[in-house]
C-alpha cells in the first residue's frame, strides 16, 4: 500500500482538526443540521437508521497490517466489534456515535487513513483492480495513477460541490476487474497502435436509478493526461448538471441529455486549454509515487506447482480462492467473508486482527478489500498455501466460494441503512442456506448474485448475472430479480450488461426457492462448458420466466396483483 | 443587510456597496450589478460599478471587454451550489480577471478554504457568519495537493523545490 510521507501525513492531520471544530460548533448549535451535513458527508459521515454510520477509506481497496489492526481497534473500541467491507472497497461502521467521530478521524490519521470524500456530492474513493501490481495481464500498474488521481482529487476546491456524487474507477490490465464501464468516469488501460500506454476513457455509466453502461469519449487518452482529462469532464459536469432534482443530478443524465457527441466536445474544448500543462503527469512524479508502495523483495527460485497433497477441500479452496501472481511461485489468496449465515462482507475485530497477522506471515504486510466484498492477501509463497488455508479456515474465512453462486455481493440493506427500502442481508443469507451444498455450487460454475436494498444499488444489483432489488410496495417488503447484467469481468467472459426484470416481484420468503428455480432452468439448458450468464444470454430470458412463473399460475397471478 | 466583507488576508470591514439584484433598478456609481444589466451600460458607468454572476451566467460574456470590471461577484444562492467555484477559476484562469472577486449569497465559513482558492479576493459573509472563526477558516491548510487559482503548479511540480524528502 502507499506509503504516506510527512506532506500526505499533515494534510490528514489538518482534516481531523477542521471536522472537530465543524463538529464542536455544530454540537453548540453554530450549525445547522442542513449546513453540517455536507461537512459530515465528505468526512464519511451518515446518520442512518439506528446510529450515524462511518464510512472509512480503503484507497483503491488497499490496507497495511497496521491500518487493519486499527480498524479493529475501533470497531471494539468505538462500535459493536465488527465492520463490513463494501463494494467501494471501503469499510463501514454502523454504530459509531456522532460525539466521538472527530476522535475516530484522530485514531485514523494516526496510521495514515481517513474518511475524506467517502460520501457527499465530490470525487468519492477512487476504486481499482484487487489485483492491481501482481497480475500478469498488466499494461500498467494502476495503484501509482489511482494514488495521484486520490491526490488530486482530496479536497480539489472547484469540485467539491458537484451536483452529485462522483465516481472514478482504474483498470490497468486487460480484463477489466474495477467495472470501469460503470462508473462516471472510467479509465480502462490499453495500447495505442504504436505502443504508448493510456487509457480508454468512459463517462456517465452507473448503476442507481437510472442504470447506464458509460459512453467511450476518448478511444486513447496518453496516461500522463489523465488529471487534466478528468478535471475538464468535472468542470462540464460542474458547470452544466441538473441541480434542480436528486435523482437526476449525475454526469449520466447530463451525458445522455446533451447526446455523449456534445459532451465530448465540450471536454476536448475545456481540454485544449490544459493539455501538456501544469497538470500534466510527469514520469518523475509516476516513479515517486510508484517508490512509495515499496516493491517487495519477493523470494526467487521457488517451485510454482501447488502440491495439493490429494486433499479434496484444500484443492478446491486453491481452485477458487486462489488466484495467479506475476511473480513464480507466489499466488494471492482471496479470504471469504461469504461463509453461510454471515453477513456479506463483514468481519469481527476478531478476524481482522488474524487477518492482519496473516498479511504479516504470510506476506508483506499487505492488504486489499475487493469490490465483491472479500479481503486479499496478495503475496502468498506457494510452498505456504497449505499452513494458510488451516488457519484460515479455522477462523471461518476459507469458504471456498469465490465467483461461486453464494459469493453473494450484498449492501447493508434495511437492517442497517435508513435509505433502504427493505432487508438484504436476511436474503443473502436465506439463499446461501438454501445452496449449502457446496459439490453442487461448484458444478454450477461462476454466478454473480447480486442483492441491494434499495435503487440506489450499493449491491450493484444491476449487474449481477442475478440481481435482487428490494422495493417497498404499500409498506411492506418485495424482490424484484433481473436476469444478465454484468460488470465486464471475466466471470461473465468479459460481457457487459445490465439485468433485465423477469417480471413481478416476490415475498422475502419466495426468494431463495425463485433463485432455485432460475438455476433449474440453468442446468436443464446449459450447453457443455457455458456459464450461466452465458446461457442467460443465448437464451433471453423467456426460459427462466416460465420457469419461475410458469408453473405457479396461482402465485403469478397473487403477484402480478401487487408489482 | 448589515453583512460582513471578509478579505483573503483576513481583514473584515462593514458591508458598503449596494448589491442591485434587480435588471431594471437604477445604477448609481459604487453599485454591484447584474450581468445584463451591466452590459448595457455606457463604458464610462461601467467604470463606476462591479458586475455579479448568477449561477448559470457565462463568464465568457465578460472577457470580451477591454476594461474590465474593478469588482466581480459571484452569487450562491445556496452554499451547496458549487458552479461558482467554476465560474471563479474561468475567471482568473482562462479570462485573466485581475479585479476584485467577490463571493456573495450564502457565502459560509466552511466554503471559504475552498472558495479562497479558487480566486476570490473577498467575502460578503452571510449575516450570521463570525468574522473571527471565519479568519481561521481560511488557513485550514497549510498547503495542498493540486493547482488551482491560488498555487498554479500542482505539489507534484514543486516538491523537488520545496526539498521534500521522498
Amino acid at each position: 500500500m502507499y506509503r504516506y510521507d510527512d506532506f500526505d501525513r499533515s494534510i490528514v492531520q489538518e482534516r481531523v482538526a477542521q471536522y472537530r471544530n465543524q463538529l464542536e460548533r455544530h454540537l453548540a448549535g453554530k450549525i445547522g443540521e442542513d449546513e453540517f451535513r455536507p461537512l459530515r458527508l465528505q468526512n464519511g459521515l451518515y446518520i442512518q437508521r439506528h446510529a450515524p454510520m462511518l464510512r472509512i477509506a480503503a484507497p483503491y481497496g488497499l490496507l497495511s497490517a497496521t491500518q487493519m489492526r486499527k480498524l479493529a481497534h475501533i470497531a471494539r473500541r468505538y462500535d459493536r466489534g465488527y465492520g463490513h467491507f463494501t463494494t467501494r472497497q471501503n469499510i463501514q461502521l454502523n454504530w459509531v456515535k456522532l460525539e466521538e467521530t472527530a476522535d475516530i478521524l484522530a485514531e485514523l490519521a494516526s496510521v495514515d487513513m481517513h474518511a475524506i470524500q467517502t460520501s457527499g456530492n465530490c470525487v468519492r474513493n477512487i476504486t481499482s483492480d484487487e489485483f492491481a501490481g501482481i497480475t500478469r495481464d498488466e499494461i500498467i500498474d494502476p495503484r501509482p495513477l489511482a494514488e495521484i488521481l486520490r491526490q488530486w482529487s482530496t479536497f480539489h476546491p472547484e469540485f467539491a460541490y458537484l451536483p452529485r456524487k462522483f465516481k472514478i474507477a482504474v483498470s490497468g490490465s486487460r480484463e477489466d476487474r474495477a467495472a470501469t464501464a460503470f462508473h462516471d468516469i472510467g479509465l480502462f488501460a490499453l495500447r495505442s497502435p504504436s505502443g504508448e500506454r493510456g487509457f480508454r476513457v468512459s463517462v456517465g455509466g452507473g448503476m442507481g436509478r437510472t442504470p447506464i453502461i458509460g459512453t467511450v469519449i476518448r478511444d486513447f487518452l496518453p496516461w500522463q493526461e489523465y488529471l487534466n482529462y478528468c478535471e475538464a469532464i468535472l468542470r462540464v459536469y460542474n458547470r452544466y448538471g441538473r441541480r434542480d432534482n436528486l435523482w437526476k443530478a449525475r454526469i449520466k443524465i447530463l451525458v445522455r441529455s446533451l447526446g455523449a457527441e456534445e459532451f465530448a466536445r465540450q471536454v476536448e474544448a475545456d481540454y485544449t486549454h490544459l493539455a501538456g500543462g501544469q497538470g500534466t503527469v510527469t514520469q518523475e512524479e509516476y516513479e515517486r509515487v510508484a517508490a512509495h508502495f515499496v516493491p517487495f523483495v519477493y523470494a526467487t527460485g521457488l517451485a510454482d506447482a501447488v502440491d495439493t497433497r490429494g486433499d479434496k477441500p484444500f484443492a478446491r479452496w486453491i481452485e477458487r480462492n486462489v488466484h495467479t501472481h506475476r511473480v513464480t511461485g507466489y499466488r494471492a489468496v482471496v479470504l471469504s467473508l461469504k461463509k453461510t449465515g454471515t453477513a456479506p462482507g463483514d468481519a469481527t475485530a476478531e478476524q481482522m486482527d488474524l487477518v492482519a497477522d496473516w498479511s504479516e506471515r504470510y506476506g508483506f504486510g499487505e492488504l486489499r478489500v475487493t469490490h465483491e466484498q472479500n479481503l486479499v492477501l496478495p503475496d502468498v509463497r506457494v510452498d505456504q498455501l497449505f499452513a494458510l488455508w488451516h488457519e484460515v479456515r479455522a477462523a471461518g474465512l476459507a469458504t471456498p466460494n469465490i465467483g461461486l453462486l453464494t459469493d453473494i455481493i450484498s449492501c447493508p440493506g434495511g437492517d442497517f441503512c435508513g435509505l433502504a427500502n427493505a432487508k438484504s442481508i436476511p436474503i443473502a443469507q436465506a439463499i446461501q442456506r438454501r445452496f449449502d451444498d457446496l459439490d453442487y455450487v461448484h458444478d454450477l460454475g461462476e454466478i454473480d448474485l447480486n442483492i441491494s436494498g434499495c435503487i440506489n444499488s450499493c449491491g450493484h444489483h444491476h449487474v449481477g448475472h442475478i440481481g435482487i432489488l428490494g422495493v417497498d410496495k404499500d409498506g411492506s417488503e418485495w424482490y424484484q430479480v433481473s436476469l444478465g447484467g454484468a460488470d465486464g469481468s471475466s466471470a461473465g467472459n468479459g460481457r457487459v450488461g445490465i439485468g433485465r426484470i423477469i417480471g413481478p416481484s416476490f415475498a422475502a420468503d419466495e426468494v431463495p426457492g425463485v433463485i432455485e428455480r432460475l438455476i433449474d432452468v440453468y442446468v436443464a439448458q446449459r450447453e457443455e462448458g457455458e456459464r450461466f450468464v452465458e446461457t442467460v444470454a443465448r437464451l433471453g430470458i423467456e426460459p427462466f420466466k416460465q420457469g419461475v412463473y410458469g408453473s405457479r399460475k396461482d402465485a403469478h397471478q397473487t403477484l402480478a396483483e401487487v408489482a | 443587510m448589515s453583512s460582513v466583507i471578509l478579505r483573503a488576508d483576513g481583514t473584515w470591514t462593514a458591508d458598503a456597496a449596494r448589491l442591485v439584484r434587480d435588471a431594471t433598478a437604477e445604477v448609481v456609481a459604487g453599485d454591484i450589478v447584474p450581468l445584463s444589466t451591466y452590459l448595457g451600460l455606457a463604458l464610462a458607468v461601467r467604470a463606476q460599478v462591479g458586475v455579479w454572476l448568477a449561477p448559470d451566467s457565462e463568464p465568457g460574456e465578460l472577457a470580451a471587454f477591454a476594461s474590465e470590471p474593478k469588482l466581480i461577484a459571484v452569487d450562491f444562492p445556496a452554499f451547496k451550489d458549487g458552479r461558482g467555484f467554476s465560474t471563479a477559476t474561468l475567471l482568473r484562469g482562462r479570462y485573466g480577471f485581475r479585479g476584485e472577486l467577490r463571493a456573495i449569497g450564502d457565502v459560509l465559513i466552511d466554503q471559504l478554504f475552498y472558495l479562497r482558492r479558487v480566486g476570490f479576493t473577498s467575502f460578503a459573509l452571510r449575516v450570521d457568519q463570525d468574522p473571527e472563526t471565519a479568519v481561521a477558516a481560511l488557513r485550514t491548510f497549510t498547503d495542498v495537493y493540486q493547482a488551482s487559482v491560488d498555487q498554479p503548479l500542482p505539489y507534484f511540480r514543486r516538491r523537488a523545490a520545496l526539498g521534500a524528502l521522498l
